[in-house]
């Protein structure tokens, strides 16, 4: 090792690298390869220098460059191969920090399409660079934006149904865009103190510095190629800044609509189901092409499943048609079993009493679900004729995706005679297995990627649009409290006032009893304790409230009813009297 | 539909059981797949020949390669319990009885290559030492007594008759204790004394054999469990003849941190070490693949795949073969021409039956197609037109092929000879890495290459003469004619060596006249050196040894460059070569994040329509729901709100934004993906 190299490396270790550079490092990977070696070795020289007399250091150039070898070639595997996801740029994407580079596009279509009632005329999507070099200058200048809310205003069917969301959108292209274009200290606060201004136009509050700090954050990556080095100490210390600034802010504002506050009634399944149904998805044919691309495969899939692998299909949209299709076409003249994974009641119990009482017609019962395992894996070693093909939807789920659950279902697949297919769609679905796993389920994978909807495996799961039978709805709540004598009513009011003035402190158990019949007296209620008891047990009867025994042995009352509801059926209670 | 219900999850679909009789075999799912299914059954049934024989052989060789192991983990066995065997009453081994043999077996990583060296291990334990083998996994033994059940259970399984199960079935619930099993042990070593000839001589070569317990993982065994087993087994260690094995997947210092001084001073430890797996990978690869004996070859990029998963992801030898297996069935699934890929006679006449189609196939593999193109022009006009002819040059190609594979081999392992020694190791250490170098492209282009060859020009004379002497070795184990011719110019080139030995003693003597220098100032010494550097340099005079060098040198060169193209150049390389990596590495080492990712970001991609068509990170305003949804979540995750969707998709208008939405109930469109999106994309 010569000297000036030496010293070369030494400076190396002092060097600063900025901030820009390290982002750079991580976001960009284009020219990933380029820069992995680059650093490689100079990873290679530090450790030259540290350990110089040895003669190992070889091994470490060895490994590096197999390190090399490997990242090159999982790079053009990705990009070689046919199937499996584009990603031309690598893994960066896919596991980068949450990626904001481009929402600035996201953005500009929303304030393509928040023009549209301005100019009230149907709007062109291929003049939109001229939209966006408008909006900036008419939301900067202060009377601009102020006919805008006019407008808006006038428009009053367009402001009811502009979310706040959106507004906020309308405002980030804005700022970010000044921000991009000139890129200085001074222009940044200008841009603040419009902002400012503009905040007070829209009375919204908007977390300015959070927004900005995003967008800042968000436009580095993006002039990273500007070589200028002043730039790149402002955007250093900015990046610091704006760091703080954006971890400091505790609380992110975000719209506090809720569904309850639409005047729209909550659906029914069945009518969801049938919105849902009327509408065609787009791109049918592709879809469909898709579909017979994927039955082409059936047969080698059988070919395959009898070789001794085990077959898994993940991709995006729901696979269960698939392997319904599988089914029909493939296994009509075989045993097979069908698991629906994502049924909330599954467990690897049912799965085995299902195997041993249909499938092998065994009535007697077992101490554990390993000695049935093990009678399950006898009676399949001894009959080599048995065959037996699991299907199994959703293999990830819920209440599937326990440790032992995995090592009982590897267990069985890894029979001779036992064929699994089996459908997974978590992200990280493959962190279920280990290798000892791995080996014994012994899978092929398979991408099927559908886009249908997971109808089927989200019907258990409640969807926020349809109207929860488990809980009270309004109508039953006024039913009920239709039927009362007034001073029952004026109890529940007073019980349902008080929860709403509570709602907010999170250690809210509920109202006591003695508090209660308290404030009841004072309004003139009731009269005795019995007569509070009374009425307490007609609304409990009725479900309309809950008691509670608290820790110090007082009993809390608690209406079960979500505020929302509350809130309507007081305002519905104040209309009528 | 048939399988969904709101009561239950399992469904189980019986055939009657007439039909159920009847089975598909297997090879018709080989022959329906494809639609020109060309000797579809004739390919199937070599992939499974090809197939058995390759099992057979990594069979064999892992036998081989844990022989060395388990012969001395049994002799130290035996020597362990000769202890105990001769009851001698010497104060010494009194000691040494208190202590409990123990072997630990330190076997690497590869975790589920583990089970098959267990496995074969206690074979060879029961057929060797001793009837009485128990193997334990750390997640049958929560607890002692469960290690005990499961230990009594196994034992007994293991050496009773079925006579006394039923008894034995009742003692297993009711209690099991290490008195007991004592008491059990001395009952079946008396029961079995008069037994004697029933069973096989050598498993009962002693009047009490050892039992012997092998814990599979020993890391995972809680370490209350284990200490507490050892100490209670090392008081009954004079009745009860235990002998533990360890199995241990990192580093033996874990038994003395899972066990304190007191207990692991009650065994007698002695170190095992297996073969280390990337031996094993080698040795695998060697006898498989680099060999003429089986016909099927990997590309270079599936070999390079299927190391990568090897050394970076589980060092399993298993999954190694699995995906030789996967690319073996591949290679016979998609080229209708793998029908060729057999022994060589067999293949000769294979050919002569080709089908028309098949020899149309012939014609259009790329390598054919560049061979015809070098030919004259009629006999182009009748490689294209004439049947005959056709397969008659494909014979002939085919051996050439063969021929080609053996010189190949050859020459590598000579080559790998030369570069393995090399510092630096230009050309990797292993065989596989210049094997994987040479099928990619002409080697001697690399700059790897001409480094090694540089380096080679500056070997000693014995590492030179050592290494020609390996492979004179390699070239003598062949019977090839073609390369005999080779062996005998190796022969020569030592025997020049060695008389170079009787001539380098003249030149020594001849050459120190000129290192007496005198004493001289500083400027004239300066101009000395200057003038000898000079001198060495024009007159360029070389000793015989390293003109001799510098002919090895050339002669492995030209050997290189001979026998070492790439298979590419080879015609009909195809019918043997497996080639598409891609497929191999979706199903082995699939990404299903990618998948998502790129179906949610890129829809294009799958669905093949002008209108998705977008550049980078926008998304277009057809894209199915989901992706736009997505899209907007990744952009403002936190700020989302259901309301404000649905609101703003119905406020704008619907002509150019989501098309798809119906103007029914545009509101609610969002919210459903959304739903479906959460339950797939949780991040």
């Amino acid at each position: 090792m010569s000297k000036p190299e030496l010293k070369e490396d030494k400076m190396l270790e002092v060097q600063f690298v900025g901030d820009d550079d390290v982002l750079n490092h991580i976001l960009d990977r284009e020219g990933g390869a380029k820069l992995k070696k680059e650093r490689a070795q100079l990873l290679v020289n530090a450790k030259k220098i540290i350990k110089k007399p040895e003669y190992d250091l070889e091994e470490d150039d060895q490994e590096v460059l197999k390190d090399q070898n490997y990242v090159e070639v999982l790079g053009q595997d990705i990009q070689g191969s046919l199937k499996n996801g584009s990603a031309t740029d690598g893994g960066n994407k896919v596991y980068s920090f949450q990626n904001r580079k481009h929402s600035e596009k996201m953005a500009k279509l929303a304030s393509e399409l928040a023009k549209t009632p301005r100019k009230s005329v149907s709007f062109n999507l291929k003049n939109d660079p001229e939209i966006m070099i408008n909006i900036p200058q008419c939301s900067k200048g202060h009377p601009a934006s102020d006919k805008v809310q006019l407008k808006n205003n006038d428009k009053g069917e367009f402001l009811s149904t502009t979310p706040r969301g959106l507004r906020k959108r309308l405002m980030v292209p804005r700022s970010h865009s000044d921000s991009e274009s000139e890129y200085s200290a001074s222009n940044s606060e200008d841009d603040e103190g419009v902002a400012q201004e503009c905040e007070e136009d829209a009375n919204e509050v908007i977390l300015r510095p959070k927004s900005q700090a995003q967008n800042r954050v968000v436009s580095a990556p993006v002039c990273k190629e500007t070589p200028s080095k002043k730039m790149k100490r402002d955007k250093t210390s900015d990046l610091v800044e704006e760091y703080f600034e954006a971890h400091s802010s505790s609380k992110v504002l975000t719209s506090d609509r809720t569904l309850q506050k639409l005047k729209r009634p909550k659906l029914d399944q069945q009518t969801l189901r049938n919105l849902l149904s009327k509408v065609a998805p787009s791109f049918s044919a592709e879809l469909k092409q898709l579909n017979q691309q994927y039955e082409q495969l059936f047969h080698k899939w059988m070919l395959q499943l009898h070789l001794g692998f085990n077959i898994v299909l993940y991709g995006l949209g729901s696979k269960r048609d698939l392997l319904e299709r599988f089914r029909t076409s493939m296994l009509q003249d075989s045993v097979h079993v069908v698991i629906n994974g994502f049924f909330p009641g599954i467990s690897v119990k049912s799965i085995l009493n299902s195997i041993t009482q249909e499938v092998l017609d065994h009535t007697g019962t077992f101490h554990s679900v390993l000695d049935q395992l093990d009678w399950i894996t006898n009676k399949f070693k001894e009959d080599s004729s048995l065959e037996l093909f699991l299907l199994i939807h959703n293999l990830d789920s819920q209440m599937l995706r326990g440790d032992k659950s995995q090592q009982i279902i590897g267990q069985l697949s890894s029979l001779q005679n036992i064929y699994l297919i089996a459908s997974i769609d978590h992200l990280n679905a493959p962190l279920m297995w280990d290798h000892a796993k791995q080996s014994l389920y012994n899978w092929l994978w398979y991408e099927t990627t559908t886009y249908s909807p997971y109808t089927e495996e989200t019907s258990y799961e409640n969807s926020l649009l349809v109207k929860q039978s488990g809980s009270l709805p309004l109508s039953s709540l006024t039913h009920v409290l239709r039927s009362l004598t007034p001073n029952a009513r004026g109890i529940f009011r007073l019980l349902s006032k008080y929860q709403l003035d509570n709602q907010e402190s999170p250690s809210y158990a509920g109202l006591s009893f003695q508090d209660f019949y308290q404030q009841c007296r004072e309004a003139f209620l009731v009269n005795s304790d019995l007569t509070l008891r009374a009425q307490l047990t007609e609304f409990r009867d009725h479900k309309l409230i809950r008691t509670k025994k608290g820790a110090d042995g007082v009993e809390y009352l608690l209406i079960p009813v979500d505020s929302g509801t509350l809130t309507d059926f007081l305002e519905k209670e104040e209309e009528e009297s | 539909m048939a399988t969904s219900s709101v009561s239950k999850g399992c469904f189980v679909f019986k055939p009657n059981f007439k039909k159920r009789k009847i089975s598909v075999p297997i090879e018709d799912y080989f022959n329906k797949g494809k639609d020109e299914s060309e000797d579809s059954k004739l390919r199937f049934e070599t992939y499974h020949l090809i197939w058995q024989q390759m099992k057979s052989e990594t069979q064999r060789l892992q036998e081989e390669l844990n022989k060395n192991l388990f012969d001395s983990l049994i002799e130290f066995l035996q020597k362990s319990h000769s202890g105990f065997q001769k009851n001698s009453k010497d104060w010494g081994s009194q000691i040494k009885l208190r202590e409990i043999p123990t072997a630990a077996l330190v076997l690497g990583v590869n975790v589920t290559d583990h089970d098959l060296t267990f496995r074969s291990l206690t074979e060879a334990l029961q057929s060797h030492v001793t009837p009485y083998v128990v193997s334990l996994q750390s997640k049958d033994c929560p607890d002692v007594k469960h290690f005990l059940q499961k230990l009594v259970s196994q034992l007994m399984d293991c050496c009773v008759d079925v006579e006394s199960k039923e008894e034995e079935s009742a003692q297993k619930k009711t209690h099991c204790s290490m008195d007991s099993l004592s008491s059990w042990y001395t009952n079946v070593t008396q029961k079995t004394d008069p037994k004697m000839p029933r069973k096989k001589r050598t498993s009962s070569q002693w009047q009490s054999p050892p039992v012997v317990l092998i814990l599979k993982d020993m890391e995972s065994f809680t370490t209350k469990v284990l200490q507490d087993f050892i100490i209670i087994s090392s008081q009954h260690l004079h009745e009860f003849p235990l002998i533990l094995i360890f199995g241990i997947a990192t580093s033996p210092i874990i038994i003395h941190r899972l066990l304190p001084h007191a207990v692991s001073s009650l065994l007698c430890i002695e170190l095992f070490q297996s073969l280390s797996c990337k031996e094993h990978l080698t040795t695998v690869l060697d006898k498989l693949l680099l060999t003429t004996q089986f016909p099927f070859k990997l590309s270079e990029k599936v070999l390079q795949i299927l190391t990568n998963i090897f050394l970076y992801h589980d060092f399993s030898i298993q999954n190694f073969i699995k995906g030789l297996q996967l690319s073996l069935l591949e290679h016979f699934y998609s080229q209708p021409l793998s029908v060729l890929c057999c022994s060589l006679p067999e293949a000769k006449r294979r050919i002569h039956s080709l089908s028309d189609n098949q020899c149309e196939n012939i014609r259009r593999l790329p390598s054919f197609r560049r061979y015809v193109e070098k030919q004259a022009s009629e006999k182009q006009v009748a490689l294209l037109t004439d049947e005959r002819f056709l397969k008659e040059e494909a014979q002939s190609l085919l051996e050439n092929l063969y021929v080609y594979h053996t010189n190949y081999f050859l020459v590598l392992r000579c080559l790998h000879q030369f570069t393995s020694s090399l510092p630096k190791y230009p050309l990797g250490r292993q065989i596989r890495e210049l094997y994987c170098t040479c099928l990619e492209k002409n080697i001697w282009d690399s700059e790897e290459y001409a480094s090694a060859l540089q380096l080679l020009r500056m070997l000693a004379k014995d590492e030179l003469m050592t290494i020609l002497e390996k492979c004179f070795k390699v070239f003598k184990s062949s019977s090839e004619k073609q390369l005999g011719s080779t062996a005998k110019k190796i022969e020569e080139l030592l025997a020049q060596f060695q008389s170079l030995d009787e001539a380098k003693e003249e030149e020594d003597t001849s050459g120190s006249h000129s290192k007496g220098l005198q004493k001289t100032d500083l400027y004239h010494l300066q101009k000395s050196l200057l003038e000898m550097k000079e001198l060495r340099r024009t007159s360029k005079k070389q000793t015989k040894f390293e003109v001799l060098r510098e002919k090895v040198v050339n002669f492995i060169d030209s050997l290189v460059r001979e026998y070492l193209l790439p298979p590419e150049t080879q015609p009909l390389h195809e019918a043997v070569y497996f080639s598409a990596a891609h497929t191999l590495r979706e199903h082995l080492n699939a990404a299903p994040r990618v998948a998502l990712h790129t179906a949610l970001n890129n829809p294009y991609y799958y669905l093949k329509n002008e209108a998705l068509k977008s550049e980078e990170g926008c998304i277009p305003n057809v894209a199915p729901d989901i992706c736009i949804a997505y899209k907007l979540h990744l952009e403002c995750s936190r700020l989302i709100n259901l309301v404000d969707w649905s609101e703003f998709i119905r406020g704008t208008p619907t002509t150019a934004w989501l098309p798809s939405s119906a103007m029914s109930a545009p509101g609610i469109r969002t919210s459903e993906p959304r739903a479906a999106e959460k339950r797939n994309v949780r991040t």
